[in-house]
């Protein structure tokens, strides 16, 4: 993709529109900006631009929009929402690109559809972190004591399970997966934080784990040392909310920004889970 | 039912959470706070990877205290040297835990792990993961803390923003003040230990290669509390970085090492196509004036000649952005997919343009902080540390510690690749037993201390946080004040040191921070409002920011990343071998005498009346590795080195061999 100068064919300015929501259960509605171009700006920039403006395209004062960011480097996974329709990283999706290749005049941003919104483009993705949990998505060391090094591991072994640690809990692939639906709960009058937060974790229990924890159980049970959960790590791949419930659609390696091989893990998982089944069912 | 002790743990980066899970194996159980998830902290962003002696370092004489000799020599002996020697010896141990804990780090074919050289040192030291080394490392670290927060021994606050530490009327730290960022409740924790693990502070600067969320502020709320800040003016600045609107981005030295060459066009801001710009109007003012290193000088140099060039030259290739070209077009493009594929991805992914095509405009950008809380360590009689000792990472506050980036205890003058996230683990997991000792022989607990000392120290809180929503007029935007202060910042106080411009920056930044008092709000809801969090942090930069430039003002010399050209010890004129010599024995007599003035960490101190900082001075334990010049670079380097080993060894003489026992 070599780039010639193409500023006679940049627009002085374009436009945002935001689709925006003051907080959880309420009403969203769409809200339109108008933001200077400028060279190299991505969609946090112009988020940015927004903030500092504080005005929308007819001149209404209004609040910032709110939105979550960290590294700007594309490594965090805070700063995914929907642009132009297609899940993504704001930080990487750049406004010379969207300008030229999706659409010349505007921008569209939403939150992701699957989480709760918290405002505006912030969501909850508790569940997903909740995910893990469940999964025991970690080595189970016997503690932080010098007790040497690690297991030996080979190069092939290594190359397999970097590209699955490489997962930074964005959620794309749950944005796009048709089998992952919202949960969306409210505390209810009363109701304790604790609670309410178990109320919560029982109900994300219930509902499609996902395809990045698939993997992630997968990373770990490839682990000379995490192995030694495998059985448990299965137990929960084919608990209500489990594998069971993947559609094969595809959808998730799709859109993973780090190209995680998704559709093998869930493969490999689904083959793991069903000998797991049936040996349960053998040993009674 | 007895009530049990609890510490609260501000920052979920490598540090922080490395004091969790070893807090939790200790069983103690802990409160963890962080802006963020924890799991998307800055220290996902290191890609290059951490030291340790090892194995086959070893074998080619490479050992535990050559690693802590280059710690210091490349921290130009700033740091007391007790921490940086236990450190260097628990590193090996500490790449076997990540290594348990499940680290991705690349392999040999054997199945041993890989290891790379990094500047600094000779050896092979550093242990990586692909080019993302400190995202493996944080998982890692936070899989473990989501096991023990299953078990329930840690609670993780999320989004929550540290206020303020709550100090009793003896001035002990009896826990803090935070905000929930999306519900804006104000709460007072109560914590029987408070440890900071806050990281960097490098968006003081405005833009920075640091994460959005790195403003100091939460140290900078403990120092207006009373703790006391350390080397605050030892700043470290990388030579390339790729300008962004947002942030700047770390481009790997390695396009340079590959042959990348840098250079501006001679006449400013030529408006043409860089490729359409001949040979000889291009200015390639690193192989012009370092003939013999050309494009791969020492990294302070090209920090320092890129800067040179854009801002006191005016040759920077765009009129309103301030960078240089790195140059890879002449290089074949199968060549560089070979040699530099992941990186130029990188600078293709978020400029849009192929630097095999285009030459790639980079310029210096902020980078770590060597200065912080100032904390305490107590020294063993073998020169380490004393495990388990209170006094370990203890900051000057009682009951407050600090660890990771935040502290200022390892780096010295100037950090060296791959040892910071060393630093982090290791003073996170170092400072737990010391902790835990404490919390068996407490005499009262802080949740059972008066309410009204939470309550109080909430209602603060809540004023400051009511006060900013309601205050009407003084018009200042938050967003373009913290514009301001970093190009201050970064104009000033980076790379290149002026007595004249630090003077007048401190007065621009004294204004700021008035201006800052009459910030007016486009949001005052009560939900999930940045525009007030946002503004919290940037009034609370001017603290740190003014420790800063107080310092590098006050100090009137060169060490490290702390660079003034007035006060630099020339290199040797004379070609006459006697004079020649006269000149070393007199530059190695200024050199002594400018440690003896300047060998000693810079203190800074809140003085809440005037609403600014002291500073002050005290002493550095060197008593392991005696302080030696550095003299890279530097014309005459080899008569010096001759002279300054001779009187090395005529102050050894009579005092007897004090090297007894080291190899
Ligand atoms: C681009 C880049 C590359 C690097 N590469 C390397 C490398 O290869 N090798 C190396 O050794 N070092 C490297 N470094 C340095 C290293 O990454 C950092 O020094 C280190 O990660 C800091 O870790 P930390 O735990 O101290 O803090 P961080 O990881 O910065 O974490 C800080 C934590 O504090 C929390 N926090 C901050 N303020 C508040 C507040 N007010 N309230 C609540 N929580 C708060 C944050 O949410 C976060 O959880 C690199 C740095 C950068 C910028
Ligand atoms: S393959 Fe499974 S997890 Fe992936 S998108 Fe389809 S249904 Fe969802
Ligand atoms: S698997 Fe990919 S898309 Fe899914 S959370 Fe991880 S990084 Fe994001
Ligand atoms: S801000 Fe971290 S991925 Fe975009």
């Amino acid at each position: 993709m070599a780039e010639t100068h193409t500023s006679s064919a940049t627009p002085e300015s374009f436009e945002v529109r935001i689709l925006r929501q003051d907080g959880p259960g309420q009403a969203s509605y769409w809200e339109r900006h108008r933001v200077q171009y400028e060279p190299q700006m991505n969609v946090i920039s112009v988020l940015q631009k927004i903030a500092a403006q504080a005005t929308t395209a007819d001149g209404r004062s209004v609040s910032p929009v709110v939105w979550d960011c960290n590294c700007l480097e594309e490594i965090c996974g805070a700063c995914t929402m929907v642009i132009n329709g297609r899940v993504r990283q704001a930080c990487s999706a750049l406004v010379d690109n969207l300008l030229r290749y999706e659409n010349p005049t505007e921008i569209r941003l939403e939150p992701m559809s699957k989480f709760p919104v918290i405002r505006d483009l912030m969501v909850d993705r508790s569940r997903l972190f909740r995910a893990l949990e469940k999964v025991r998505a970690w080595v189970p060391v016997d503690g932080y004591y010098d007790l040497g090094p690690g297991p030996r591991i080979s190069p092939k072994v290594q190359e397999q399970a970097y590209p699955l640690s490489k997962c930074m809990s964005c959620g794309c692939c749950l944005e796009a997966c048709p089998q992952y639906t919202k949960v969306e709960l409210t505390q209810e009058p009363g109701e304790s934080d604790e609670a309410f937060e178990a109320r919560k974790k029982a109900a994300y229990d219930q509902a499609f784990i996902g395809a990045h924890a698939i993997s992630q159980a997968m990373l770990f049970n490839m682990h000379p040392t995490g192995k030694h959960e495998a059985a448990e790590r299965l137990d929960q791949l084919t608990a209500p909310g489990g594998i069971q419930i993947c559609g094969n659609a595809q959808n998730c390696v799709a859109v993973c920004p780090k190209e995680i091989p998704l559709t093998t893990s869930i493969g490999r998982a689904g083959r793991a889970a069903t000998l797991h089944v049936l040996r349960k069912w053998f040993d009674g | 039912m007895a009530k049990k002790p609890r510490v609260m743990i501000v920052g979920g980066g490598l540090a922080g959470l490395a004091a969790a899970m070893k807090l939790a194996e200790l069983e103690v159980d802990v409160d963890l706070m962080s802006l963020t998830p924890v799991k998307r902290s800055h220290s996902v962003c290191a890609q290059g990877g951490i030291n340790s002696v090892n194995d086959q370092t070893r074998q080619l004489g490479d050992d535990e205290w050559k690693h802590f000799d280059d710690t210091v020599y490349g921290g130009d002996f700033l740091q007391h040297q007790p921490p940086v020697k236990e450190m260097a010896y628990w590193a090996p141990t500490i790449i076997d835990l990540m290594d348990r804990l499940g680290v991705t780090f690349n392999r040999t074919p054997e199945g041993f792990l890989d290891r790379r050289r990094f500047g600094g040192t000779l050896y092979k030291r550093t242990a990586f993961a692909g080019a993302t080394t400190g995202q493996q490392l944080l998982y890692a670290l936070d899989e473990q803390v989501r096991r023990w927060e299953v078990a329930g021994r840690i609670r993780k606050f999320e989004f929550w923003d540290f206020l303020a530490p709550i100090l009793d009327e003896t001035g002990r730290c009896r826990g803090c003040v935070a905000q929930d960022l999306v519900s804006m409740e104000i709460r007072a924790f109560p914590a029987d230990f408070l440890v900071l693990a806050t990281g960097g502070c490098g968006l003081i600067f405005g833009r920075s290669t640091m994460s959005m969320v790195c403003t100091g502020s939460a140290v900078s709320r403990c120092f207006q509390a009373g703790a006391k800040y350390g080397n605050g003016e030892f700043i470290q600045v990388h030579p390339t970085a790729i300008p962004g609107a947002d942030k700047l981005r770390l481009m790997s030295e390695s396009a340079r090492g590959e042959g990348g060459r840098v250079w501006v066009p001679r006449k400013p801001h030529d408006p043409r196509d860089p490729r359409q710009i001949p040979e000889e109007e291009r200015y390639y003012f690193l192989e012009e004036r370092y003939p013999e290193y050309g494009n791969l000088v020492p990294r302070d140099i090209a920090t320092r000649e890129i800067f040179n060039v854009c801002v006191n030259e005016g040759l920077s290739v765009d009129p309103d952005r301030q960078a240089v070209y790195l140059d890879l077009t002449h290089i074949p493009r199968s060549e560089l997919d070979r040699k530099l594929g992941g990186i130029l991805e990188i600078y293709e992914k978020f400029q849009g343009v192929d630097p095999r095509e285009v030459p790639m405009k980079i310029f210096p950008a902020v980078h770590y902080s060597m200065g912080g809380l100032w904390v305490d360590y107590e020294r063993s009689a073998d020169g380490g540390l004393v495990p388990a000792h209170p006094k370990n990472q203890a900051t000057n506050i009682p009951g407050m510690y600090a660890i990771g980036e935040c502290d200022y205890q390892y780096h010295g003058a100037n950090r060296l690749g791959a040892n910071s996230l060393l630093s982090c683990i290791f003073s996170g997991l170092f400072v737990a037993p010391g902790l835990k000792e404490q919390l068996e022989h407490l005499d009262s607990l802080a949740s059972e201390a008066p309410a009204t000392l939470f309550e109080s120290a909430q209602r603060q809180q809540q004023h400051r946080h009511d006060k900013l929503l309601s205050q009407e007029g003084g018009g200042e935007n938050p967003y373009l004040l913290h514009q301001q202060l970093g190009d201050i910042m970064t104009r000033t106080a980076t790379v290149v040191r002026h007595n004249d411009q630090l003077r007048e920056a401190i007065d621009r930044v004294l204004e700021l921070r008035d201006r800052a008092d009459r910030c007016s709000l486009s949001d005052t809801g009560h939900w999930t409002n940045q525009n007030v969090v946002f503004t919290k942090a940037l009034q609370d930069m001017f603290p740190v920011a003014l420790t800063i430039l107080r310092g590098a003002l006050l100090r009137d010399e060169c060490r490290g990343a702390h660079y003034k050209p007035e006060f630099e010890l020339p290199g040797l004129t004379s070609d006459d071998p006697a004079e020649r010599r006269r000149q070393a024995e007199q530059w190695v007599d200024a050199f002594i005498e400018k440690n003896q003035k300047w060998l000693k960490s810079t203190i800074a101190r809140w003085d809440p009346q005037q609403r600014d900082v002291e500073i002050s001075y005290e002493p550095v334990d060197t008593s392991l590795i005696p302080p030696r010049p550095r003299l890279y670079g530097l014309v005459g380097a080899e008569t010096i080195e001759e002279v300054w080993r001779e009187r090395q060894q005529r102050a050894s003489e009579p005092a007897g061999a004090g090297a007894a026992g080291r190899s």
